[in-house]
């Protein structure tokens, strides 16, 4: 098999794309929406044909809620944001807009409540990781000879890590340059993101391990190599099915939920490759590295 | 077989019979007027969350430094409790206002969340919810000065020679007299003429104070305001007692009904804030509704031709079975009811490409066991056989995801975790049962070119391995 023998070339790709997503995380920084830091937006879309962008800042310029932040939205539209406004700064704020503008959407976020969700955020971050490590645990509780099974537990959740930290990276980018920000479902984009790469990797350990069984004898690397020939197609073809469900919330679904689809499209892509080429090869790694011992 | 064959019948009908149900009360509900949905005639509609219909969702702080520790939750519940008066005064369809107590992740405050759908103009809504409608009982001021008929206004010297030109002076001064001596207040209609009237009973205290204003007022006016307007300015004749008394302001039935409702709601018990507001308008709403129904249409499309295409026969009968899986989900969403919302919309389909994660599964396992040399019907009763350990082990890491986001998440992240959560277990009894079921009740037992075809995948045929 391909993979295991050009292993450390894969093990490699997946180092740089990490360390790429890392720093492209310190670069050009996590934005975080309304939901968490607390602010408000207003969307408004003008009947006829909605003014200069400049106009409407002046115009806000004049209204005693700060700054505002104005950018256009859809073809005769404008999203504003701001800090945490109340009703009658809102209508005063459409007031200035004139009759002509329309409101679409409105949402204000006090700080208590983006704190919340801060929370909210951290607490299931927490547990779900801790169900999905109890989980791996117990799926890999037989110990199997050569490789004992905690080591494909520490296998699995590194290769999760990996997913996660490539999706957020790529997620960072693309918020740079489209104006995404991280919002509740981000959060929810990635733990989902969490709960399937794993189903995957555990799919194609359980492989390995009744191979090893069926193969006594024979060299780990084979083995392992055999079972990925057995269930890559079935991996690909099963994260292809959630990527092409995916793909049509991204072109149709909508708007409010683009950046969730194109967040878990990233990470189910990157949870199926790992499984297949990164999880595997550094189980192979790490028998060799304690053959040698 | 005859049995697996009628089984295998019955369930496909029932999933016809669950699809025309879908269908049936969906469109039953469209073609109903506002009226008659009213009515429960249209059991079912899908219930739709607030980003989807449009409505408001407002989440309040209430003040608790007044209440003492124990009496804490019968507060907020009696809080809850006006404010529901409020609202349902207004007619909202299907207002949900709940309490959320104090806790660890949102900081120790007492909330109170109010979703309001199909209300898209805050304004209205906070106005619905926070105003204590404000009654109070005026008498004639003697400082004022009437414009007289012909537009000259009077102008009085004072003892100092000084003209008085504050004509802006209330007609009436306040008395002590308010809503808060309200005992309670009543609908009632006008013997002689039919219209209706607010009949207003005050308690003991207030009585007295009515008492002694129309003492006072004999053969003079006596103004009625609410929310500092004058409602009406009744004459009166002789001294009341009773403490009881009417306001007459033209009402309609329906606005009488309104001032009694806001009148007997009475006041907050706790006062509240606003800490946040979210709208969605109506064509927003929509725009997301039609939006999430065409990806979720497309997303079946493309994940049932990709079967067709890739697994060939089984694949057909995947294709069928997550049909199925598709009309008892939107049969669940029905009857649950389960509340739809964008992110649930993008659960659900994302659960239809897990659904068809199971048969993959299986399928592979039948190929790799028809390689081995058995024949079809083996191979297919050891695919599903060995295939079972890895779909269950596959989809608990995703349930113990959706369980985990259910329980802790705010109400956005419940609404995607409960789809994802129903979807995956769904997914997992309809792939194993429906499909093993239709491929049993085929019932191929040859083994040639053509069914190593049908059981192929992608490029390659499910031959025998000469390995």
């Amino acid at each position: 098999m391909f993979i295991i023998k050009y292993r450390k070339i894969f093990v490699t790709i997946s180092a740089v794309l990490v360390s790429l997503s890392i720093i492209s995380m310190c670069y050009f920084g996590l934005n975080f929406g309304i939901d968490f830091k607390g602010g408000s937006l207003l969307e408004v879309e003008y009947l006829t044909s909605r003014p200069d962008q400049n106009v409407v800042e002046d115009a806000i310029k004049s209204l005693d809620i700060g700054s505002v932040l104005v950018q256009p939205m859809g073809d005769n539209g404008f999203s504003l944001k701001a800090r945490d406004i109340t009703d009658e700064e809102k209508n005063s704020v459409l007031n200035v807009l004139g009759s002509d503008a329309v409101e679409k959407g409105f949402t204000s976020i006090g700080p208590s409540v983006g704190k919340e969700l801060v929370r909210k955020s951290i607490i299931c971050f927490i547990l779900v990781s801790l169900g999905i490590i109890f989980w791996i645990a117990y799926s890999f509780r037989k110990v199997s000879k050569p490789v004992s099974s905690w080591k494909y537990g520490i296998i699995a959740i590194g290769s999760l890590v990996h997913d996660v930290i490539i999706s957020a990276g790529v997620f960072v980018i693309l918020s740079h340059f489209m104006g995404a920000e991280i919002d509740t479902l981000f959060v929810v984009a990635i733990l989902t993101v969490l709960g399937l790469s794993v189903s995957d990797t555990i799919v194609v350990f359980d492989r390995i391990r009744e191979n090893i069984r069926l193969n006594q004898g024979k060299p780990f690397d084979e083995i392992v190599g055999k079972s990925l020939n057995q269930v890559y197609i079935r991996s690909i073809a099963t994260s292809s099915t959630v990527i092409l469900a995916l793909l049509s919330l991204i072109f149709f679904g909508p708007e409010s939920t683009k950046m969730f689809s194109i967040t878990l499209a990233i990470g189910m892509f990157f949870g199926t490759y790992s499984s297949i080429f990164l999880a595997s090869p550094l189980l192979v790694m790490w028998n060799n590295i304690q053959k040698k011992k | 077989m005859w049995k697996t064959r009628i089984t295998a019948f019955i369930i496909l009908l029932l999933g016809v019979g669950i699809g025309f149900f879908v269908y049936q009360s969906e469109i039953n509900y469209r073609n109903l007027t506002s009226e008659e949905s009213a009515t429960g005639v249209a059991k079912f509609p899908f219930k739709l969350g607030l980003d989807l219909s449009g409505g408001t969702h407002l989440i309040y702080k209430a003040d608790l430094s007044e209440v003492g520790e124990t009496d804490i939750e019968s507060s907020m519940d009696s809080l809850r409790d006006v404010i529901e008066r409020r609202v349902n005064i207004f007619g909202v369809a299907e207002p949900s206002i709940r309490v959320e107590r104090s806790g660890f992740s949102n900081q120790g405050e007492e909330r109170l969340i109010v979703d309001l759908p199909g209300i898209t103009d805050v304004t209205e809504a906070i106005e619905m919810i926070g105003q204590t409608p404000m009654l109070d009982f005026r008498v004639e001021n003697p400082d004022y000065l009437q414009e007289s008929s012909n537009g000259i206004k009077e102008v009085k010297v004072d003892e100092n020679g000084e003209l008085n030109l504050s004509v802006n002076l209330s007609p009436y001064t306040k008395t002590e007299l308010t809503g808060r001596y309200l005992d309670k207040a009543v609908l009632e209609f006008n013997q002689t003429t039919g219209e209706a009237v607010v009949g207003l009973q005050f308690n003991n205290e207030g009585a007295e104070l009515f008492k002694q204003i129309t003492t006072e007022n004999v053969g003079k006016t006596v103004a009625i305001y609410l929310d500092g307007e004058p409602l009406t300015t009744p004459v009166v004749n002789e001294p009341i007692t009773d403490g009881k008394a009417q306001i007459s302001g033209n009402f309609t039935a329906t606005e009488a009904k309104t001032l009694v409702g806001r009148l007997n709601s009475g006041a907050l018990p706790v006062p509240i804030t606003l800490i946040s507001t979210q709208t969605i308008g109506p064509s927003l709403g929509q725009e997301a509704t039609s939006a999430g129904v065409k990806a979720a249409i497309i997303g079946f499309l493309a994940i049932a031709l990709f079967l067709i295409i890739w697994y060939r026969l089984p694949g057909l009968i995947a294709a069928i079975s997550l049909s199925i899986y598709v009309v008892i989900m939107l049969a669940i969403f029905k009857i649950v009811p389960v509340t739809l919302t964008a992110a649930g919309i993008a659960g659900f389909i994302i659960s239809i490409g897990i659904a068809v994660d199971a048969n993959v599964l299986i399928f592979e396992r039948i190929k790799e066991e028809l390689r081995s040399g058995d024949g079809v019907g083996d191979s297919i009763h050891h695919g599903f056989k060995r295939a079972w350990l890895s779909v269950r082990d596959s989809n608990i890491s995703s349930i113990i995801t959706a369980i985990i986001l259910y329980a802790f998440g705010t109400t956005l992240i419940k609404g995607f975790a409960l789809i994802f959560l129903i979807g995956v277990v769904v997914s997992l009894i309809s792939a194993i049962s429906i499909t093993r079921l239709f491929l049993y009740t085929l019932n191929i037992k040859k083994r040639n070119g053509f069914t190593e075809f049908m059981f192929g995948s992608g490029f390659s045929n499910a031959k025998k391995n000469l390995k």
